[in-house]
C-alpha cells in the first residue's frame, strides 16, 4: 500500500532538487526538492505568491534556474549514479541509452517539449486566436509534421509521404478534439471559444505534442463547477489512458484533493508539506499556511517547523 | 505566467481578444440593441440632418468657392462665385437627406440588405472568383491590349510589368509581415541584393538571366538571414527600426564601395533575358528571325511581362503551399503568440530565419528582373521610398491576404500613373489644373480615405489552412497583427 501511493519517489518522472531561484534580491524559490510520480497527477499548491509558476517555468524552462537540478526521466527508473554522472559531464541529456535522462535546468524551453517531453498550458490562456481550433492542433504537432516533409521540400512538392503524416496529424488533432468535446468546433477561430472551451483546448494542444509530462498551470481557473468536474475526468483519462504524467497548479481545492495523487505544498518559495491529500488536508503547517494562525499559534507552529523540517528531509533522502 | 519577466507585445492583442470575447459571450443570445424610441419623424429628423450638413458644407467652402482671390494686374483682385457655392450646399442638402431618410434611417434597416447580400456570397467564394478572372486577365493581357489599345500598346504594357513587379515584392514581403508577423521596413535591401547580384555576376563572369536568378534569389535569402539574427529578439519598434536601417546600410554600403559595384554611376550594359538563347532584336538569330515574323519591339516587352507574371504566379504558388505546409503555419502561430510557440516545441529562431530568407528570396528575384528590365541599376532605385511603398501595399490590400495585395498593386502603382494623365479632373478645378502636381496628394488623401473606411486592408479575412468539414473565414479582429505593428 505505502510503495503504491509513495510511488513519487519509487518511480518519479521528474525530481527537482534544491531549486533555487531568485529575482536581484527576491528569493522566488528557494532550495526546493519534490518529485513527481511517473503516471501520477501531482499538485503544487500554496497561497498567491508562493513561486509555484516560477517552478513551472523553471520546469519548463522559460526561466533558467539560479540554483538547482530538474531531471526527467523519460522512460524509466534510473539510478542516481547515472544521473550524477550526466550532470558532471556537462551535456544536456543522455539519448539512446535504454532509459534516456534530462536536466532541464540545462535545456532550452522549446527543446524541453520537442526533446524532453514536457508540455505545459499557461495561466492567462495563451492560444493561437486568429487560427482555428484544429489549427492549434495541428501547428502543436509541428516537429513530427517538420521533418515528415522533408523541411518543406517534399511538402512543397507534394509528396505521397508527407501528404500521408499530414493526414495522421489531421487524425490525432481530430481525436483529441472529440475527447475534449471540440470537434463540432474545429472549423471556429480558437478566440471565438467560450472560456471553459479554450482551456480544454489549451489542454489538447499541449496533448498533441505528445509529452510525458504535462504541466498545467491553473487549469480550472475560471471554469464553473460542471466544467471543473469535466476537467476532472479529462485529467483523469489522460493519466490512465495516455500514461502521461500531470503537475499542476491549482488553486480549486475541489479539484485539487479530488484528482491529485500527491501534492507539494509551498509558501514564500519553500515546501511546507508533501504528501497525499489526506496528509497535506491535515497538515497544521498547510491550515496555517492558508489560513493563518493566532499571535499566541505562531510560536507553537514555528516550533513544530523547526522539528518537523529536520526528519522530514532525512525520510524524503532515504526514500 | 502573470510573473514572467519576458516581456511580450503578444499579451496585448490577447487581452484585446479577452475583452471582446467576453463582449461576445455577453451578447450571445442577446436580441440586438433597441433603439430608443424617436421625438422626431423620419422626415423632419432627415431635413435636420441635411440641414446640418448644408451648413457644415457652407462654411467650409466660403473661402474656396465664394471668395476666391486670384491674381489681376496690379495685384490680387477679389472675385464672388455664389453660383458655385450654392450649388454645392444643395448637392451637400439633398445628399444627406436622400441618405438619411432612404438608407440610415429607413423603415428597413440598410444592414438587412447587407446581411442578405452577403448570405448569398457566402457560398458563392468571391475571392477565388475575382482571383480566377484576374489571373485570367494577366495571362491574355498582351493580346487584349494589342487589340484593344494599339496606340498605347507598348506603355500600358511597361506600366503592367511595373505592377506585377509590385505584386511579386508584396507577396515576398507579405510572407514576413503578413504571415510570420515582423514589420519590415528595410525590404528594399533585398531587392538591391536581388539586383546588384545579378547585375555584377553578368557583367562580371558574361553570364545570362536565367543562371543569375536563382543565384540572386540564394544571395538575396543569404542576406534574409543575415538581417535575421541581429532582430530575432526584437521586438515592436525596435524590429522595425532595425529594418529600417539594414536598408539603408545595403544602399549607403552600394553607394560608398565605388571599385565593386561603381557607386553612384551604378551598373551599366546589364544584358537582356533571352528566349532559351534567341534575343529579342533585329537580325540574325533573333526571336523575330527563328520563328520569320517581323521585328517589333514589342515583342520584346510582352517576353519580360510574361518573366515577371511566372515569377510573380511562382511567388504565390510557393506562398499558398508553404501556408499549408507546417512551416507556414508555424509563420502564423508565430504572429499569433510566440511565447505560445515555443512551448510547443517550435524553434522560434528558425521559423524567423525561414520567413525573412523566403521573402528576401522573393525580392531578390523580383530585383534581378528589375535589373535586367532596366539594363542600368543605380543605389536611387533603392532608398526608403521603395520600402514604404511595398510595405503600404501589403497594409492596404490586408496583411496575409494575396489577392489583396494584388489589388492593392494595381490601385497603387496604377493609381499613381492615372493620376499623372487624369485630364479630366480640369473641369472641377478649372483650366489651370495640372493632375501631376496633386497626383500625391490626391493618392494620398485617397489612401488616408480607404485606412478609415478599412483599417485592416481591404480583404482583410483570413482563410484558415486547414479544414475539418467546413471552411469559414477568419474575421481581422480575432487574427493577430504580430510584431511591430
Amino acid at each position: 500500500m505505502l510503495k503504491q501511493t509513495r510511488n513519487w519517489s519509487a518511480d518519479p518522472v521528474l525530481s527537482v532538487e534544491h531549486l533555487t531561484m531568485r529575482f536581484g534580491g527576491l528569493v522566488a524559490v528557494d532550495d526546493l526538492s519534490f518529485n513527481v510520480g511517473r503516471g501520477d497527477i501531482t499538485a503544487l499548491i500554496g497561497p498567491n505568491g508562493a513561486g509555484k509558476t516560477t517552478v513551472f517555468n523553471c520546469v519548463t524552462g522559460f526561466y533558467k534556474p539560479t540554483e538547482g537540478r530538474i531531471a526527467l526521466r523519460r522512460e524509466g527508473a534510473v539510478e542516481d549514479e547515472k544521473i550524477a554522472e550526466l550532470t558532471r559531464s556537462g551535456r544536456q541529456y543522455s539519448d539512446g541509452e535504454t532509459s534516456p535522462v534530462f536536466l532541464l535546468e540545462r535545456m532550452t524551453d522549446f527543446r524541453i517539449t520537442e526533446v524532453a517531453g514536457v508540455a505545459r498550458t499557461f495561466q492567462n490562456i495563451r492560444l493561437f486566436g486568429g487560427m482555428t481550433v484544429l489549427e492549434n492542433l495541428l501547428v502543436a504537432q509541428h516537429n513530427k509534421l517538420m521533418r515528415a516533409s522533408g523541411y518543406s521540400v517534399a511538402g512543397l512538392l507534394g509528396l505521397p509521404g508527407y501528404r500521408r503524416a499530414a493526414a495522421a496529424a489531421k487524425e490525432t488533432a481530430v481525436e483529441w478534439l472529440r475527447r475534449v468535446d471540440l470537434l463540432d468546433r474545429a472549423d471556429d477561430p480558437a478566440a471565438d471559444l467560450p472560456y471553459g472551451a479554450q482551456r480544454r483546448l489549451e489542454i489538447a494542444r499541449a496533448l498533441c505534442t505528445n509529452p510525458v509530462l504535462l504541466c498545467l498551470d491553473e487549469p480550472a481557473a475560471g471554469l464553473n463547477p460542471r466544467e471543473s468536474a469535466e476537467l476532472n475526468t479529462l485529467l483523469k483519462y489522460i493519466r490512465d489512458e495516455h500514461g502521461v504524467s500531470v503537475l499542476l497548479i491549482e488553486h480549486d481545492m475541489g479539484v485539487v484533493m479530488e484528482i491529485s495523487d500527491h501534492i507539494v505544498v509551498l509558501d514564500y518559495g519553500k515546501k511546507i508539506s508533501d504528501g497525499t491529500a489526506a496528509e497535506v488536508r491535515s497538515d497544521p503547517k498547510v491550515i496555517a499556511a492558508y489560513l493563518g494562525v493566532d499571535d499566541e499559534e505562531v510560536e507553537e507552529v514555528e516550533r513544530d517547523l523547526d522539528v518537523k523540517t529536520g526528519p522530514k528531509a532525512a525520510e524524503g533522502g532515504a526514500l | 505566467m502573470s510573473d514572467m519577466t519576458s516581456p511580450s507585445a503578444a499579451d496585448h492583442p490577447e487581452g484585446a481578444e479577452r475583452l471582446s470575447e467576453e463582449r461576445r459571450e455577453a451578447m450571445r443570445g442577446e436580441p440586438p440593441f433597441v433603439e430608443a424610441p424617436t421625438t422626431d419623424s423620419r422626415l423632419v429628423r432627415s431635413l435636420k440632418e441635411a440641414g446640418i450638413t448644408a451648413g457644415l458644407v457652407a462654411l467650409l467652402t466660403l473661402f474656396f468657392f465664394l471668395f476666391r482671390t486670384d491674381i489681376a494686374v496690379g495685384g490680387l483682385a477679389l472675385s464672388l462665385d455664389p453660383v458655385t457655392w450654392i450649388v454645392a450646399i444643395a448637392i451637400a442638402f439633398v445628399g444627406r437627406f436622400l441618405l438619411s431618410f432612404f438608407v440610415f434611417a429607413g423603415e428597413r434597416p440598410s444592414v438587412g440588405g447587407w446581411k442578405k447580400v452577403a448570405a448569398a456570397t457566402a457560398r458563392w467564394p468571391i475571392g477565388k472568383a475575382l482571383g480566377a478572372i484576374l489571373l485570367l486577365v494577366a495571362l491574355t493581357l498582351p493580346f487584349l491590349l494589342s487589340t484593344f489599345l494599339p496606340s498605347q500598346n507598348r506603355y500600358l504594357l511597361d506600366l503592367a510589368i511595373l505592377i506585377l513587379t509590385y505584386v511579386m515584392l508584396g507577396w515576398g514581403l507579405n510572407i514576413v509581415v503578413g504571415l510570420a508577423g515582423l514589420l519590415d521596413l528595410g525590404y528594399v535591401a533585398f531587392y538591391a541584393v536581388g539586383a546588384y547580384s545579378f547585375a555584377l555576376l553578368a557583367t562580371n563572369f558574361d553570364l545570362g538571366f536565367w543562371v543569375c536568378l536563382p543565384m540572386a534569389g540564394l544571395f538575396a535569402a543569404l542576406w534574409g538571414i543575415v538581417l535575421g539574427f541581429p532582430v530575432l529578439r526584437l521586438r515592436g519598434d525596435y524590429l522595425a527600426i532595425v529594418t529600417l536601417a539594414f536598408g539603408e546600410i545595403i544602399r549607403v554600403v552600394l553607394l560608398n564601395w565605388y571599385d565593386f559595384t561603381g557607386g553612384p554611376n551604378g551598373v551599366l550594359g546589364i544584358p537582356k533575358p533571352t528566349l532559351f538563347g534567341l534575343e529579342f532584336s533585329r537580325g540574325e538569330g533573333s526571336f523575330s528571325d527563328f520563328f520569320g515574323i517581323s521585328y517589333s519591339p514589342v515583342q520584346r516587352f510582352v517576353f519580360l511581362y510574361y518573366i515577371i507574371l511566372a515569377l510573380a504566379l511562382l511567388t504565390n504558388f510557393v506562398t499558398m503551399r508553404m501556408r499549408k505546409l507546417p512551416v507556414g503555419r508555424a509563420w502564423e502561430a508565430l504572429r499569433e503568440d510566440e511565447i505560445a510557440c515555443r512551448s510547443l516545441g517550435i524553434n522560434t529562431v528558425n521559423v524567423k530565419l525561414t520567413a525573412f530568407a523566403t521573402g528576401a528570396m522573393f525580392g531578390g528575384f523580383a530585383g534581378s528582373f528589375f535589373a535586367t528590365r532596366q539594363g542600368f541599376i543605380s543605389p536611387e532605385s533603392f532608398t526608403f521610398i521603395e520600402s514604404a511603398i511595398i510595405l503600404a501595399i501589403v497594409v492596404l490590400g490586408g496583411l496575409g491576404s494575396q489577392l489583396g495585395v494584388v489589388i492593392a498593386s494595381v490601385v497603387m502603382i496604377g493609381g499613381i500613373e492615372l493620376l499623372r494623365n487624369l485630364t479630366g479632373l480640369q473641369a472641377i478645378f478649372g483650366a489651370g489644373f495640372d493632375p501631376t502636381q496633386y497626383r500625391m496628394l490626391i493618392f494620398g488623401l485617397a489612401m488616408v480615405l480607404i485606412m478609415v473606411w478599412k483599417p485592416r486592408g481591404l480583404v482583410s479575412t483570413r482563410s484558415p489552412s486547414a479544414v475539418y468539414k467546413e471552411k469559414k473565414t477568419i474575421g481581422a479582429d480575432l487574427v493577430a497583427q504580430g510584431e511591430g505593428h
